[in-house]
């Protein structure tokens, strides 16, 4: 196997605190040495100059739609996507046709990835039977066949005791449970935030209330448990100080927020825009500070890409017919870049994308550098200008809410088990 | 959103922006005072035997296009533009047309490349006509889109209060019912705030969203009947809107106890003050018998002015004034 320099560059590495020029030497697949200087003649080069080279970075929800529903997305497209964005490990969220709630759809999920895949996935197996939220799923035998975590998705599990039920089975598998937070009464309906705008528009609003309400009972419920839960793609200054007090209690409670949650609000939403209708729903300027200081104070462990690709015949209807979601692995890490470079250390930048995903899922031999370790590794650029152009994206997906958003800062590179996954035009 | 749509081979009219009529919201005033002297004059030369009248937009197509029940604007919208001399075209149609595959943005693509010079357009979805004006070549009058806008509606209120009154400036409006769900109600609130109307909304806090207030300048909100009547110029009843509401907002036998309009309301508001209703009316559950009868009501004056209103919007959106 072809070995390959990286040289030059700047190495930041959050589980080691490390932060200093290195080269890093990768050799079939695995990283075989990190030192000021490495000579290797024979070996490919890659010039890191001018660049931050920090573990892979780890998108926490990606929707890759297959199977099943590969007229959206596919794991080729989708990975290939993930890989444009310096993401090396995407977790594949189980809204798939059939959804993941098996081993069976697990491992073919797997095989695809390994087929097809420029990055790698991480399966998340479903809670419930086809995330109906009425039966637990064969948890403990996708966990053997390879699952990261289980979820139920995009859906909060109506009946209270069965999350309890869910959250104990899961943690006797040491598996993540990963939330998302929407009551399926308070947010009925919903299209859009509740606030003004909803009532000029005539669109029925979705009440902070939808997300703290089900944010306490999960709390309330991990802390009952023991069980690790990851609370989804946080979007209210409430539900960040629910977990901020969580964590002074010592519960084992997570959380995320989405790149589009970090650097958009309902103030920036078109008149029936239906690129900007997301789940959870864009708010307001002072939550949006308020998940900025969640993840400069280690309050929130994760940003997430969130990306929900939707073929075009569908976003291109009337709002409230459209699904919600955009695209979202390509411009995760450069939104989060413009969202964070003024107020966190680069370091902390990093560990968002790193060793903070991979301590939601329980997993620290993820999102680190070392020796023998797998060789995946994202360049960042922090000087980097471009421009996003959703016609170009490798992601079946069209529909994005910073389509045309010029960015400083971003991805330079996407090394996957020792190879060059993709590359920025220079 | 990305137009991976199909184009209309024929261009669109270059000022096809202020031939649409989307919404009162994005209307200025001088925009409106037009559209109601127009609506004013064209009222006035009904009486007259006026062949221009008649051939004015001869030659002219409009289609109306109503993908939710109506009887009221669509033959009023259809008398308007007989009126005028045009032909019309009107299509009733249930539920989404995604139910046969066809999107909407194509469906309206395909009656657009017949090119008529207008399409009226009703639909359940609140934006529907924004989101296909930045498709179609065809100017598009919204006839009432979800819980959204119902701008004739409110330039025909309007024009029946500017009958009665002379002027909308410094009066006091009271809009009381469902107002988080009226799409009559918010081209109102739009229309009235433009002119320094003083308007009160009342209802119960279920249809009456804290929101509302910000809607625009020189609004109030009330859950009391007898503050909401108090010196009022006009009161306007909405209509209960069970099918705009995804779920109950209120307890329906007891909702004409507390937000019935009776004879008694009438007292503390102004003497002449004028009683409005955008129809159809229920009666017993928005406004008793009694007041629905009265000389304060101008309920069937509304729908007259809906027709002479409805010519100007057409007129407007085939391309003007052009005598």
């Amino acid at each position: 196997m072809s070995r390959l320099l990286i040289k030059g560059g700047r190495i930041i590495d959050p589980a080691t605190k490390l932060d200093a020029p290195r080269d890093v030497l990768l050799d079939g697949g695995r990283i075989v040495a990190i030192e000021e200087t490495i000579e290797a003649p024979g070996a490919e080069v890659l010039n890191a100059a001018g660049k931050i080279v920090a573990p892979g970075f780890i998108d926490l929800r990606a929707r890759l739609r297959e199977p099943g529903l590969e007229h959206a997305e596919t794991i080729e497209t989708g990975t290939r996507a993930a890989a444009a964005g310096g993401f090396t490990a995407v977790c594949a969220m189980p809204h798939t046709s059939p959804c993941n709630d098996s081993p069976t759809v697990t491992r073919y999920i797997r095989g695809r990835a390994a087929e097809q895949g420029s990055v790698r996935v991480l399966p998340v197996g479903a809670l419930t039977h086809g995330c109906k939220g009425e039966q637990l799923a064969e948890i403990g035998s996708m966990k053997e066949a390879g699952v990261v975590a289980v979820s139920d998705g995009d859906r909060s599990l109506h009946d209270s005791g069965l999350m309890r039920r869910a959250m104990r089975y899961a943690g006797s598998f040491d598996l993540t449970v990963i939330a998302h937070c929407e009551d399926p009464y308070l947010g009925a309906g919903g299209q859009v935030a509740d606030g003004p705008k909803a009532s000029r528009l005539g669109l029925t609003g979705i009440p902070g209330s939808a997300e703290t309400a089900i944010v306490a009972r999960e709390i309330v419920l991990a802390k009952e448990t023991g069980t690790r839960t990851h609370l989804a793609h946080l979007s209210t200054r409430e539900a960040v100080e629910m977990v901020r007090r969580a964590h002074g209690d010592g519960i084992p409670v997570t959380a995320e927020v989405s790149a589009h949650h970090l650097t958009l609000t309902v103030d920036d939403v078109p008149d029936y825009d239906s690129n900007f209708k997301l789940r959870p729903p864009l708010r307001t300027e002072d939550d949006r500070q308020a998940l900025i200081a969640g993840l400069a104070d280690e309050t929130l462990a994760a940003v997430i890409s969130d990306h929900a690709p939707h073929t075009g015949n569908v976003k291109m209807q009337e709002f409230e017919d459209c699904p919600f979601g955009a695209s979202g692995l390509e411009t995760a890490v450069s939104l989060t870049i413009e969202a964070l470079s003024e107020s966190v250390p680069t370091m902390r930048l990093i560990e968002v994308f790193t060793t903070g995903p991979a301590a939601a899922l329980g997993r620290n031999d993820l999102g680190r550098l070392r020796i023998d370790g797998p060789a995946d590794l994202t360049l960042l650029d922090l000087e980097r200008e471009w421009t996003f152009q959703i016609a170009d994206s490798a992601s079946k997906s069209r529909n994005s809410p910073v389509n045309g958003r010029s960015f400083k800062g971003g991805p330079a590179a996407t090394i996957v088990a020792g190879k060059i996954a993709w590359k920025a035009a220079s | 959103m990305t137009p991976n749509t199909f184009r209309n081979e024929f261009e669109a009219p270059a000022d096809l922006a202020s031939r649409n009529l989307l919404g009162i919201e994005e209307l200025d005033r001088s925009e409106i005072e037009r559209l109601l002297d127009r609506g004013l004059t064209f009222k006035r030369r009904r009486g007259e035997l006026d062949p221009a009248l008649s051939a004015k937009l001869e030659h002219k197509t409009i289609v109306n296009l109503f993908f939710e029940p109506s009887t009221r604007t669509r033959t009023s919208f259809e008398i308007a533009a007989k009126r005028l001399g045009a032909h019309t075209v009107s299509i009733q149609t249930q539920g989404s047309s995604l139910s046969k595959g066809e999107s909407l943005v194509d469906t309206l693509n395909t009656l657009s490349a017949m090119q008529p010079d207008a399409i009226v357009m009703r639909h359940a979805a609140s934006g529907a006509p924004h989101f296909l004006s930045r498709f179609l070549p065809t100017p598009i009058i919204n006839g009432g889109d979800g819980r959204h806008e119902h701008p004739t509606q409110a330039l025909l209120d309007a024009m029946t209060i500017l009958e009665r009154r002379g002027k909308l400036d410094g009066l006091r409006v009271a809009i009381i019912g469902d107002v988080s769900h009226s799409r009559v109600a918010r081209s109102n609130i739009h229309l009235l705030a433009k002119f320094g109307v003083d308007l009160v909304l009342c209802g119960p806090a279920t249809m009456v969203s804290g929101n509302l207030r910000e809607l625009a300048p020189g609004i109030t909100l009330t859950t009391k009947m007898n503050e909401a009547v108090a010196d009022a110029d006009v009161i306007m009843m909405l209509r209960v809107q069970l099918e705009r509401q995804n779920v109950p907002v209120f307890p329906k036998n007891e909702y004409f106890q507390f937000y019935g309009l009776e004879v008694e309301h009438l007292k503390s508001a102004k003497p002449d003050a004028l009683v409005m209703h955008p129809g159809p009316i229920n009666r017993g559950r928005e406004l008793s018998n009694e007041v629905a009868d009265s000389k304060s009501s101008v309920i069937l004056n509304q729908v007259s002015n809906g027709i002479s209103i409805r010519m100007a919007v057409l007129e407007r959106a085939c391309g003007g004034e052009t005598e």
